[in-house]
């Protein structure tokens, strides 16, 4: 087991620290007493997180101090300003600000607040996917003690920042989680995408200046402001700083959700970590990110987690949730229920998102059941190209077209043959409950 | 038909949280749902758009965008079965023979003695405890047929 320095899951894996005094004994509130009483600049504070290099976990990994010098000068500036906390996981394979949320949830509001108050912002919104409803029990109780000790509402602390904290609970829709689609839903709409520009931080939550960040992402503020950039970037790679929250989930013996520095091999998190492929089985490809990142296949388990090693091994590092596929995965059963998945959450504004994913759902789904045409690997293949990329609103169309390209890419004679065999091989039996309706 | 006394207030008070009124609509769906027999009727939404200021035709539009919101009547309980890609692996498919099977409700239908719900949802974010299942909004992971077999069975 590989040693290193954690800290993301300290309070997570802590008995009751979820509780205010737990928290605060353990060191809990001081990154915010010290910004607030020193006083620490709000530029300060955003100049130090930049300098951590702390990059979003919520799956496009942009630098985040960048993101928050974004915000125009309060000065100049008068409309209201907002920080929207996407707490929507749903990412497919993505488990992890849940623990963070339902364990350490004074971690995300003593990083809520700090970013808030870099920023000047005076009202924080965490907008929580509905079906977390743990999560936001667990969240709502620790707003409660924290505005009972001053530390949410006016005048925190006894200085002149005030801030409100406010949850709002999502309903089960994974376009939500985009940014843009996520202000639409808190404003009590269909998540429809908006185009940008406008970027959130010029025009955002009721055309207001908005920052949204991942719960993660914020759970790491108070500890680089406790123990400064220098300390942050001493773990991780020069261009991916800090821990990160691996999850890994499918064909292995230990699923799990890990902390671990940026830069571990993935073989050694699927061995060490996740007890290696289940069943003494052989590795058949992997998803290093979510449901939205190209597979991997077999032989690059080797390549390092980080961003830019992902990258060059042609995929995306996306949310660090890892899917394995054991050798016995039908890969058409997996593309079908990839591509089930976009087929069901396109929110239906762009016409090549909203076809496409319905296109290659069906095609999956056909070639699964034993209808598959000869042609149809071809069909996938310019239909995936079709969607992606930068060709609509929001990045959901390239989501559904990367896994079926990488599916097409590693796995093409496999599927010819299930085509050609006209019944998967490997498929699941046929379901033997009935289904109500036309589903 | 008018919304009870007591959720107007209630909506009330969750509309002082946003800058505008309408912000409140998703989280007033969820509490109409709760509390007015675990579905979103016509005549739900003919009154929450009275009480937004709203067509009753937008109020439509926004709850039947979401999963969570159901528009027709369900059963006393709801199951909902994650049946994507982690879960899929680990064998979600026989958790959903097993729920329709001990319910006797097809999917995505509610059984003959109006007890059970059942149907399939995408990712639930537990995908580290997979398969899973959701029983009238708690989660129950690490699922085999025997350990659903006793959740149904204490579902009453």
């Amino acid at each position: 087991m590989s040693a290193h320095p954690t800290y993301l899951l300290a309070n997570a894996s802590t008995t009751d620290a979820h509780e205010l005094s737990v928290y605060r004994r353990r060191g809990g509130y001081a990154a915010l007493e010290k910004v607030l009483k020193a006083p620490v600049a709000p530029a300060h504070v955003i100049a130090e997180v930049k300098a951590s290099g702390l990059r979003g976990r919520g799956g496009a990994g942009f630098p985040t101090g960048l993101k928050w010098s974004f915000m125009p000068d309060p000065a100049k500036d008068p409309r209201p300003r907002y920080l929207a906390v996407n707490a929507d996981e749903s990412e497919p394979g993505t488990c992890k600000d849940r623990i963070l949320m339902e364990r350490d949830p004074h971690g995300l509001l003593e990083g809520a607040l700090i970013a808030a108050y870099a920023m000047r912002i005076g009202a924080v919104y965490i907008y929580i996917r509905g079906e977390y409803r743990a999560s936001y029990k667990s969240l709502e109780k620790a707003i409660g003690e924290a505005r009972g000790a001053n530390l949410i509402g006016d005048r925190i602390l006894g200085t002149d920042f005030s801030c409100e904290v406010h949850l709002h609970q999502g309903a089960g829709a994974y376009i939500c989680g985009e940014e843009t689609g996520l202000m639409e839903s808190l404003e009590g709409k269909r998540g429809h995408p908006r185009p940008k520009p406008p970027f959130p931080a010029g025009s955002g939550l009721w055309a207001s200046p908005t920052t949204v960040n991942n719960v993660e992402t914020i759970h790491n503020v108070p500890f680089i402001v406790n123990r400064g950039e220098a300390w942050f970037r001493t773990m991780g790679t020069p261009q991916s700083t800090g821990n990160f929250l691996c999850g890994i989930s499918g064909h292995v013996e230990r699923p799990g959700v890990y902390e671990l520095p940026f830069g571990l091999p993935a073989r050694q998190i699927l061995e060490e970590q996740a007890g290696g492929v289940w069943k003494r089985r052989r590795l058949k490809a992997w998803f290093p990110g979510g449901s939205s990142t190209g597979l991997l296949p077999a032989s690059a388990i080797d390549v390092k987690m980080d961003h830019d090693s992902i990258k060059a091994a042609g995929s995306m590092f996306g949310t660090a949730a890892m899917v394995i596929l054991d050798e016995t995965a039908c890969v058409v059963r997996a593309s079908h229920v990839i591509a089930r998945f976009y087929d069901h959450e396109s929110c239906g504004q762009c016409s090549q998102c909203r076809e496409g994913t319905q296109w290659l759902s069906q095609i999956f789904r056909r070639i699964e059941e034993g209808d598959g045409r000869e042609d149809d690997v071809a069909t996938l293949e310019s239909l995936a190209r079709g969607m992606a990329p930068g060709k609509t609103i929001c990045a959901l169309s390239d989501a559904a077209a990367i896994p079926t390209l990488s599916a097409v890419k590693l796995f093409r004679d496999e599927l010819i043959e299930c085509i050609r065999a006209q019944r998967d091989p490997l498929a699941a039996p046929e379901p033997t409950y009935a289904v109500a309706g036309a589903h | 038909m008018a919304l009870p006394d007591t959720l107007t207030r209630e909506l009330g008070e969750l509309a002082k949280k946003y800058p505008q009124k309408r912000a409140a609509l998703i989280p007033a769906l969820h509490r109409c749902q709760e509390e007015l027999g675990g579905w979103i009727s016509p005549e739900t939404m003919e009154d929450l758009a009275a009480y937004f200021g709203l067509e009753p035709v937008e109020v439509f539009g926004v709850a039947s965008f979401y999963p969570m919101f159901h528009l027709a009547p369900v059963g006393k309980h709801v199951v909902s079965i994650c049946h994507n890609i982690s879960c899929d692996l680990r064998g979600a498919e026989d958790i959903v023979r097993e729920v329709c099977r001990l319910t006797n409700a097809p999917l995505h239908g509610t059984s003959p003695d109006g007890r059970f719900t059942v149907h399939t949802v995408e990712c639930q974010g537990a995908c580290a405890n997979a398969p899973m299942l959701d029983l009238d909004g708690v989660y129950h992971e690490d699922l085999d047929a025997e350990k659903v077999k006793r959740i149904l069975g204490g579902a009453g």
